[in-house]
């Protein structure tokens, strides 16, 4: 362990629990921007993206760490704050890192038919995230959202294999948006 | 009560639902497996709700729990008192005033607001275990979105009776996908669902479901077009003591001589309308 | 004017009050202290222990107490509790041919190596109302053997050196959890097991009863049953080893039953296994039985159709804590249903009269 190691929530169930319902607002509103701050989260990660670690992840479920996020501080802050299994893609619940790291969506769990829940869930970093981009529509949205999508043509597949498919929140600083696969992703 | 955790739950079960939630949120209408825990009170009296109100809640949250549209059944007091106990929340009984509703039954007739999260305690999440006992049956069902067992049955009821002999638990097309049960509300609260702008959760302890309707969710009352759905309720009524003529209408058997009336079933919204009444009266 | 009933809050703290009144009874009694159920109730707290999954007789114990002596209660307590404790670990499996045995009876050998052990049982009693139990006279000791040497091997393990009985190979490493991961179907051996053992005891019993009427019948003897204490282990992987942390007393029964042998396999003896905490034996019996029932479609036996061979049906229903409150959620109030339906009947039957009214 090294002697860097950030702290996790100094009071678990309550800042989870705000840090919760900010997950779920994003979820809920596909594209909506929200805040999520107050971890002091290991190099490269995001304040955001340790949040939504410590609110969600934990022994049971498989992490994939991709690229940068790969390293030393980051694994040993899972360990010790997490107790995460570290996992290859094919095995993840979860999985974080950027967009070019992480790879190809179909490379990580999509769900089947019969439980198109057990599928991943990724954990984008971005540089920054901007209600302007890609149209979205669909569930949780009300007429239209926009949000900076790195590849709308690879997500737009992924919203087609719906019910199956991968779910995504992009996270940049203290920032969080999510895209689940019901959304329909337009031209920017 | 200071031997338990926030909202009762350990953080780790707190952790597998929330995780069970948002893959819910994600996949509309899809019935999410998670491994409910035995609550303080029984199978069948809101675990499902429960747990997924424990989840969601946060300190600053103000809760509202009604049961039957009601405020003040037994059933709803308990669960009440029991989060103010646990997680120390602001409790009221105005619809517009909740950001987590936790609910046996009905919808509120006050319009919901984006930001509240409605919670559904739900008994038996799957609409098409009364056509098919078995789980791995629907199951494949739901998969294959082979739904004419439902289009059968349901045609078989207008040849029947002249008309979907259904009443409550109607069920729901969601974004045209997955066929969803809305939990025991009266059909009347079903148009009450579709682009919602609230969140609406729904939790089957018992049966290990959870299903979500992300806000502004297309949701469809399943019929066919030579015979549409039709909301109903008592007709011809309006409520004995708001008049209101646009509220479910519970009927309350007055003497031993078959004497009758209807009043809201809504409680919150028949007294805020009794209370309008008396200001503009004064 | 009518007025909406109000005042369920008052109502229910009053209810309760009522409640702890009526279970102190009359105060010239003396009361219950939580020692004198453990000890002298001890079935009733093994089977709540049982049920409730979770090895704690003092617990059980002060379910009974709270519950009024209602066993399906007391359950539901212990359940309710069992749910606030965190998890530290997996024990290893227990060894229960290391068990230190308080009876063991064979109905299939007359005698086995550790012999028949009877143990403090009902069986050979005439059941007759002991009158001196009234005013409590004194009990003398039982006499006491010399305590056994060493391991006392199973009894089907014989049966196992002929070939003669199906043999259990050990599961894989990843035993899944039913109190951590939602029932899925259909379900390995290891789960159907681990629901059957908090099943309902009356549940379990009657479909055992039901496959020896022929609902599925598996034609069953005890092979063995044997009851006694374990120890339990758990591997610590931070210490490198595994420490011992508690002794608990088990009930466990192999069936041995018939099988004619299918197309891929020869005739050979097939078992039911039973695994239950305490002192618990018609709810082993039971579970080895349903166990046994269960295996019917794996073993590829014909008509496996009965209610005790449908996995489906049997872990769904098995679980009393799940059953009695949703049996009991009927008391709650179905107003809006109600009126729902009611609004429907009239409707369908005044559609109904017309359509005579219009046909005359």
């Amino acid at each position: 362990m090294t002697a860097q190691l950030t702290p996790g929530f100094a009071n678990p169930p309550i800042e989870a629990a705000h840090a919760f319902r900010q997950v779920l607002e994003a979820m809920a509103h596909p594209g909506r921007i929200m805040g999520l701050a107050g971890i002091a989260a290991p190099a490269p990660c995001s304040a955001a993206a340790a949040c939504v670690l410590l609110t969600l992840v934990d022994g049971t479920t498989p992490l994939h760490l991709a690229g940068a996020h790969d390293c030393a501080p980051v694994r040993d802050w899972v360990r010790f704050h997490l107790g995460a299994p570290l996992v290859g893609p094919q095995e993840a619940a979860f999985a974080l890192g950027t967009w070019d790291a992480l790879g190809p969506l179909a490379i990580y769990p999509q769900g089947s038919a019969e439980y198109p829940d057990r599928s991943a869930t990724l954990i984008v970093e971005c540089v920054a995230l901007q209600a302007s981009g890609a149209r979205l529509t669909g569930p949780g949205i009300k007429d239209a959202a926009w949000l900076n999508l790195p590849d709308p043509a690879a997500l737009r597949t992924n919203a087609a294999l719906f019910p199956r498919g991968v779910d995504i929140m992009f996270t940049s600083g203290a920032q969080i948006a999510a895209l689940p696969r019901s959304t329909q992703i337009g031209d920017a | 009560m200071t031997a338990y955790n926030f909202a009762y739950l350990d953080e780790a079960t707190k952790r597998m639902l929330r995780r069970a939630i948002l893959k819910a949120v994600a996949i509309p209408g899809y019935q999410v497996p998670f491994s409910s825990r035995e609550m303080p009170m029984p199978y069948g009296w809101g675990t499902g709700g429960v747990q997924l109100t424990a989840a969601c809640l946060v300190p600053e949250d103000t809760l509202k729990v009604i049961d039957q549209g009601a405020d003040d059944t037994t059933n709803a007091v308990s669960i009440r008192k029991f989060f103010a106990r646990v997680a120390q929340v602001a409790t009221t009984e105005a619809t517009g005033a909740a950001s987590i509703i936790q609910t046996r039954h009905r919808i509120p007739e006050a319009p919901l607001q984006e930001g509240q999260i409605l919670v559904f305690q739900v008994p038996i999440p799957e609409p098409l275990r009364f056509l098919e006992p078995r789980e791995t049956e629907t199951r494949t069902m739901h998969a294959l979105e082979d739904y004419g067992l439902m289009q059968v049955r349901l045609y078989e009821d207008i040849a029947r009776h002249g008309e979907i002999a259904r009443a409550y638990a109607y069920p729901v097309r969601v974004e045209g996908r997955y066929i969803m049960d809305p939990s025991p509300i009266p059909k009347f609260d079903n148009p009450k669902l579709d682009n919602c702008p609230a969140l609406q959760l729904f939790g089957a302890g018992r049966e290990c479901r959870i299903y979500a309707l992300p806000p502004y969710t297309r949701v469809e009352s399943l019929d066919f077009e030579d015979y549409p759905f039709t909301p109903s309720k008592a007709a011809g009524q309006c409520c004995a003591l708001c008049g209101a003529m646009d509220s479910y209408l519970d009927e309350v058997i007055t003497d031993d001589a078959g004497g009758r009336m209807f009043v809201c079933s809504d409680t919150d919204y028949c007294a805020t309308r009794v209370a309008v009444q008396a200001e503009d009266a004064a | 004017m009518y007025v909406a009933v109000k005042g369920g809050e008052r109502a229910i703290d009053n209810a309760h009050a009522w409640l702890e009144d009526a279970r102190r009874g009359d105060r010239a009694v003396p009361d219950l202290e939580i020692a004198q159920i453990r000890e002298q109730l001890a079935l009733a707290v093994d089977r709540v222990m049982a049920e409730g999954s979770l090895y704690d007789p003092d617990l059980a114990a002060l379910a009974l107490k709270q519950a009024r002596g209602d066993v399906i209660e007391a359950v539901f307590l212990i359940r309710a509790y069992r749910t606030t404790l965190p998890r530290f670990g997996s024990s290893l499996p227990v060894d229960t041919g290391a068990m230190q045995i308080t009876r063991r009876i064979s109905a299939t050998y007359k005698d086995a190596p550790g012999g028949q052990v009877l143990g403090p049982t009902f069986d050979y009693t005439h059941r007759l109302l002991d009158f001196d139990l009234e005013n409590g006279q004194p009990v003398p000791p039982a006499p006491e053997a010399d305590a056994q040497a060493g391991p006392v091997p199973h009894i089907l393990s014989h049966l196992g050196r002929e070939g003669l009985i199906q043999a259990e190979p050990a599961g894989s490493e990843d035993v899944p959890d039913l109190t951590r991961a939602p029932l899925e179907f259909p379900a390995q051996r290891a789960l159907r097991l681990q629901a059957l053992t908090r099943g309902d005891e009356g549940f379990l019993l009657s479909l055992a009863y039901s496959t020896q009427r022929g609902y599925g019948r598996n034609h069953a003897f005890v092979g063995e049953l044997r009851i006694g204490h374990v120890r339990v282990a758990a591997y610590l992987p931070e210490l490198g080893f595994e420490i011992e942390f508690a002794e608990i007393q088990i009930t466990e029964c192999e069936s041995v039953n018939q099988f004619q042998g299918s197309k891929t396999e020869p005739a050979q003896f097939t078992r039911g296994y039973g695994l239950v905490f305490g002192q618990s034996e018609r709810k082993a019996i039971s579970m080895a039985l349903v166990d046994r029932a269960l295996r019917a479609r794996e073993l590829g036996e014909d008509m496996a159709d009965a209610p005790a061979q449908d996995e489906e049906f049997v872990l769904s229903h098995c679980d009393n804590i799940q059953s009695s409150g949703f049996l009991e959620h009927i008391k709650l109030p179905h107003y809006v249903d109600f009126q729902a339906e009611l609004e429907l009947i009239r409707k369908l039957r005044c559609a109904a009269a017309q359509g005579l009214e219009a046909a005359q």
